[in-house]
């Protein structure tokens, strides 16, 4: 029997009701006990003196891109996971746009053995919404969900055919997972490099509106209402998607939304002078934008923090700013900007590891996302007030594509736990193997 | 090393000063300078553009330099070399400057960013054309003294024209006003944050304006549907003899080239009296010679 006692903690646990310091006892894996009054503990058992940190549920991102198979020199797998565990993950949802696609029970299959190699935290795959994620076929759901898809998502493209996407929403209803989407309206942004606006007039760059999301997303939301079924829209990154979801929450839709890390802490003057870092779709958006993201992440509008961990070369963005690919990494610096939504007063604590923990375990129905006794002993600690500058040459992840490098945070992971088994501690990976 | 990559962060007094030396490379002016005598400018042209690169050129050898011309076609960048590696290969081969035309926007921000000597962007994208807005302020400059107080009507495809932007930003930082015609789906959002006035009703601004700059529309702008036609572009916003009897006795009519005759000018108006088109080709040369100077400076 193996036990581990975490001391004087400050526990934050959003969906039993608690914040306040506690003693954490986790036993074979599980948590145990978790106790207002010190807890002895048991002989053998490792303590941690959590004095001045924050012990709370792992965290889960609903959104990243292992790049395996087809991509290994951007991310495996097991990089991906060492990211991810080194950003306090202690669960990353796999979207299926991989070389080859995951649109069918063997790929699922591949990732998961891969994820069982890597042995660091849980991986969840999800799949494919169309064969190839062409748009056209449907991709058998139930062969997906059988060998362990989460969700089914055409992630990085749209589901553009409308009859199609009414249909996936009908027909994933028969085994109750969401479908996630990534909305934009092709004919909207084409040609776009950017976000339309005072800056991409600027600068010459083709713009993307917010009308191509905020279109999509009110077809889709027209769709999910006709259908019973149930929505997750992808990377929420302009207010008239989150005025929608919102209106679509209050009057018992089933939809659920996640926002990145980056919009809601950058707008698009961050693209400067045409900085392929800031190159992300969708794009960064207007400072009024930012402002509607932050409040429908205070007021439950958004379910979920989730990173779109995008890996890519150098070589992909080492480019003219419209022949740069889209996506950052952001598994690594997830918690250090939404930390600065706690530091600048925006979000409570609470709130903030419930956007990273209970969130999003509740809308894709995951294990973990809170410490009650018999729950898995997955716990991320924080140290809330620790300043650390951004050093991309010392992520994990195989990639550096991030518009971070060199920004200062406030709170960093200081231990991760899978299982009961402590996989990160103090920057250094603990890997089994 | 000093790049041109835009006019946007400059000083009216180093814009006033660049025109001042460009009136000193005018024919007739004092002795011509030699300041890039045994030096190379290399002119790295990813767009066709016969005009700029002539004018670039001639202005270089002014100045007593080298002239590598290199151009897109048949190059290795239709092998596959990104920009970067093209620009470090130009590089390679010694030029105190280079001298960039690319369709993307930014491209020379990128080369200047990973290259030891000048950079001068002779048009990217949609974003700037700054020796094309320096000559048509010198040309303007030349008949006025100053621009205080001037308002120029710039007409047309302002969406797609680094043109526009670059004068829009040139011609403000000097003093005038800068009006904004065309049709809405040809202004971008924004351009009253860069200082300009946006309207649609030409035949409205026409009296106001002291000068009027139309833009080149691109034919492919109809099959993008920014447009049902030319016919109803032209009817619409195409300078005619009746229209400029609309502007101020004096004011000029510029175009950057080449034009479309019978879309954005009439014949009669290209050719006509209040016309400075190759006024502004001739001060082309004099102007490039003091960017080139003070690129090499």
């Amino acid at each position: 029997m193996t036990s581990v006692l975490f001391q004087r903690a400050r526990v934050i646990d959003p969906r039993n009701g608690v914040d306040g310091i506690r003693d954490v006892l986790v036993t074979d894996g599980r948590v145990a006990q978790v106790s207002e009054a010190p807890l002895v503990a048991p002989k053998d058992a490792r303590v941690v003196d959590a004095t001045g940190k924050w012990v709370v549920p792992g965290f889960i991102d609903l959104h990243v891109h292992l790049r395996e198979p087809g991509e290994e020199g951007k991310e495996t797998v097991l990089t991906g996971c060492r990211a991810a565990v080194a950003g306090g993950f202690t669960g990353v949802v796999a979207m299926p746009n991989t070389k080859v696609v995951n649109d069918s029970a063997l790929v699922t299959e591949l990732v998961l053995s891969r994820a069982r190699d890597a042995d660091l935290c849980h991986v969840y795959p999800a799949g494919a919404i169309t064969k190839g994620l062409k748009g056209e076929e449907l991709s058998e759901a139930g062969e997906l969900v059988g060998a362990g898809c989460v969700a089914l998502t055409d992630d990085g493209r749209p589901v553009m055919n409308a009859a199609l996407m009414r249909r996936v929403l009908q027909y994933a209803t028969l085994f109750d997972v969401p479908v996630m989407v990534h909305e934009e309206d092709l004919t909207l942004s084409a040609g776009g490099a950017m976000h339309e606006g005072a800056t991409s007039t600027r600068l010459g760059l083709r713009g993307i509106p917010a009308s191509a999301e905020v279109a999509m997303v009110a077809r889709d939301l027209v769709l999910l209402e006709e259908t019973k079924g149930r929505l997750h829209v992808a990377h929420v990154s302009c207010e008239g998607s989150v005025r929608l979801i919102r209106e679509a929450k209050k009057r018992g839709l089933r939809v659920t939304c996640e926002v990145a890390p980056h919009h809601f802490t950058l707008d698009d003057r961050a693209v400067g002078d045409y900085d392929t870092h800031a190159k992300m779709a969708p794009p960064l958006r207007g400072d009024a934008d930012v402002k509607a993201l932050r409040e429908a992440l205070v007021d439950g509008t958004v379910d979920a923090i989730a990173t779109d961990h995008a890996p890519h070369g150098v070589s992909d963005k080492l480019v003219e700013f419209e022949k740069g690919i889209n996506g950052i990494v952001g598994l690594e610096t997830a918690l250090g900007l939404t930390l600065a939504l706690v530091h600048e007063g925006v979000l409570t604590p609470r709130r903030a590891v419930e956007l990273l923990s209970e969130g999003p375990a509740r809308v894709f129905g995951l294990p973990g996302g809170h410490l009650a006794p018999g729950s898995p002993a997955d716990i991320t600690v924080v140290s809330p007030g620790e300043e650390w500058t951004v050093d991309a040459h010392r992520f994990y992840s195989r990639s550096r594509n991030t518009p971070f490098h060199g920004r200062t945070m406030k709170g960093r992971v200081s231990q991760t736990w899978v299982g009961g088994r402590c996989v990160f501690e103090d920057g250094q990976l603990k890997e089994s193997r | 090393m000093r790049h041109l990559l835009g006019i946007a962060g400059w000083r009216r007094d180093e814009l006033e000063a660049l025109l001042d030396r460009a009136q000193e490379h005018l024919p007739g002016g004092p002795e011509a300078s030699h300041v890039l005598r045994g030096q190379v400018v290399a002119n790295l042209f990813f767009e066709d553009s016969t005009r700029t690169r002539s004018s670039f050129e001639v202005a270089a050898r002014r100045l007593g330099a080298d002239v590598l011309n290199w151009s897109f076609a048949g190059s290795s960048v239709s092998k596959g070399e990104t920009l970067l590696d093209t620009a470090r290969n130009i590089e390679a081969l010694g030029p105190a400057i280079i001298i960039i035309r690319h369709r993307s926007s930014g491209a020379p921000h990128l080369v200047a960013r990973h290259v030891k000597c000048a950079v001068v962007n002779a048009g990217d994208g949609a974003h700037e054309h700054p020796s094309q807005a320096l000559l048509d302020a010198f040309t303007l400059r030349q008949r006025w003294g100053s621009l205080d107080g001037r308002t120029v009507l710039i007409v047309g495809d302002v969406l797609h024209s680094r043109v526009a932007r670059s004068n829009l930003v040139c011609l403000k930082a000097l003093g005038a006003r800068v009006v904004l015609c065309g049709p809405p789906t040809l202004l971008p959002p924004g351009l009253e944050e860069m200082g300009g006035e946006v309207t649609h009703r030409l035949d409205a601004v026409l009296p106001q304006a002291d000068a009027v700059m139309c833009l080149r529309l691109q034919t492919e702008r109809m099959a993008e549907a920014f447009l049902p036609s030319q016919r109803e572009y032209s009817r619409l916003f195409g300078l005619t003899p009746a229209r400029v009897e609309r502007m101020k006795p004096d004011a000029p009519v510029l175009h950057p080239g080449p034009i479309n005759r019978g879309v954005e000018l009439s014949p009669a108006v290209a050719d006509g009296p209040r016309s400075v088109i190759l006024e502004q080709v001739a001060n082309g040369v004099a102007v490039r010679r003091a960017i080139l100077e003070r690129c090499a400076s």
